[in-house]
């Protein structure tokens, strides 16, 4: 690797271009199993970054040290405290959080998208690069949880972000928003793991739709500035 | 050279094992306390919903004896299970009996019911359910208020053969789309009241304590609600 890492190159690729959730498709049974509130897929979310940065950095601090024989094992080993630290912090700070969460979070140890990132990314970069690409990573899977969360529990019960005095304390209590109002027949289907698969369809087929017209858009700038260019060097050859 | 390299990797890991359990203990130790609290403030945020303070002046959490064992079965919980007792003035006023409902539509529903001297529910609440969302799960307080209707029944009021959801000739509202999740909570709700009218002088009646009896219970009741407390986990 060369010295200048291109850090808007790992924030769009973790965010956008290499999704954890909507291009690799991993860490999908969390995705689906904790997302039918926004507290809880952003409790998940912030969960799986948290375990994302601590693992990749301390993967590319100790990279030099592990044999590729027993690499695998020394990731997996991080990974497993990572989580189990992150574990017993949510335990401490926010119980009621933990209970809901239940067995998600010391599931997050199998979830593909933390190994991966070890494996691929923070093994052969350095610390600061590492760090950054766990946290974009993380960000990037944390913002499809909470898009598929918000949308599932606003169909689901018509109300967003119920509950986030788990997270944010007794003030948040008040950040219920009904969106629909009392009439609206919810739809439980939404809240069913069934409504969950949908809504993340739904939400990979939008990113196709939008990286399909920035191509489209991109192709055609190209197409002009080759027109224009070659102007250019007529005028040029005529003066 | 097979051998040296092997040697090396698992001294490596050994290493690695030993790094990663003492960031562990530490972190269990920085935690320990914290989360030692935060599980008593849940047991005691839902006791307290069923039975509030002014209507009982002793430590409700540990002020516990063991469901007796004639008993598990009947209300369904383990040998760990506890009731809660709450006292005024040193006499018994009601009992928090742990119970769960193994007949939910998808598994099993663990609650907690308040069982007043004279018989009646002081309330129920259901600690822990997996039932559909949007049907069956309008038995948490969360979601609806159907769970306060217990408040007040008991075996007498209205008749036991009464202790039913409409749908099968009793008082008690199912949900449009979800029978089987109320009618499992009223039958197990039931269940308890006769558990307790059944054994109302042995659960009632304890004999007043002198104060330092008192504290000598407490003593050992301290040690009971730390073994329930790692049974929460």
């Amino acid at each position: 690797m060369s010295n200048d890492v291109d850090y808007k190159e790992i924030t769009h690729k973790g965010l956008w271009g290499n999704n954890a959730a909507l291009v690799q498709l991993l860490g999908l049974c969390p995705l689906l199993a904790v997302s039918s509130t926004v507290v809880n897929a952003l409790g998940l979310g912030l969960a799986t970054l948290i375990v994302l940065v601590i693992s990749n950095s301390v993967v590319s601090l100790i990279r030099r040290q592990v044999s590729d024989a027993v690499r695998l094992p020394a990731f997996v080993m991080i990974i497993a405290s990572a989580v189990t630290c992150t574990e017993l912090l949510m335990k401490a700070f926010t119980y009621e959080l933990y209970l809901i969460l239940g067995i998600f979070i010391p599931l997050i140890v199998t979830n593909c998208a933390v190994l991966g990132r070890a494996d691929a990314f923070a093994s052969k970069n350095k610390l600061l690069p590492a760090a950054v690409d766990g946290f974009m990573m993380g960000l990037g899977f944390m913002l499809v949880l909470i898009a598929v969360g918000a949308v599932r529990e606003l169909l689901g019960t018509g109300h967003l972000f119920a509950d986030m005095h788990l997270i944010f304390g007794e003030t948040a209590r008040s950040w219920q928003l009904n969106v629909f109002g009392a009439s609206f027949p919810n739809v439980i289907f939404a809240l069913l793991p069934p409504g969950a698969f949908i809504v993340v369809g739904f939400l990979i087929a939008g990113k196709n739709v939008i990286d399909a017209k920035l191509k489209a858009r991109a192709d055609a700038v190209k197409a002009q500035t080759t027109k224009g260019s070659k102007r250019v060097r007529t005028t040029g050859s005529v003066a | 050279m097979l051998g040296q390299s092997i040697s090396k990797n698992s001294l490596l890991l050994a290493a690695f094992a030993l790094a990663t359990a003492g960031t562990l203990a530490l972190t269990n130790l920085g935690t320990k306390d914290r989360i030692a609290a935060a599980e008593r403030a849940a047991q005691q945020r839902a006791l307290f919903e069923i039975i509030p303070l002014p209507s009982h002046d002793n430590d409700l959490l540990n002020d516990v004896i063991p469901v007796p064992q004639s008993a598990q079965e009947l209300l369904n919980v383990g040998s760990e299970a506890s009731i809660y007792r709450a006292r005024r003035n040193g006499e018994i006023t009601a009992l928090i009996v742990p119970a769960r409902a193994p007949d939910g539509y998808s598994g099993d529903i663990d609650m907690i019911v308040g069982v007043n001297r004279d018989g009646s529910v002081a309330g129920v609440r259901i600690i822990r359910h997996k039932e559909t969302p949007g049907l069956g799960d309008k038995i948490d307080l969360k979601k609806h208020q159907w769970i306060l209707s217990f408040d007040g029944k008991s075996l007498q009021v209205p008749f036991v053969e009464e202790w039913k959801v409409k749908k099968d000739g009793g008082v008690f509202d199912q949900f449009a789309g979800a029978t089987i999740t109320p009618r499992a909570v009223v039958g197990q709700v039931k269940r308890v009241l006769e558990f307790v009218a059944a054994n109302q002088q042995a659960l009632f009646n304890d004999p007043l304590l002198t104060p330092t009896e008192q504290s000598s219970t407490k003593q050992s009741s301290t040690k009971q609600s730390s073994d329930t407390g790692k049974d929460h986990e």
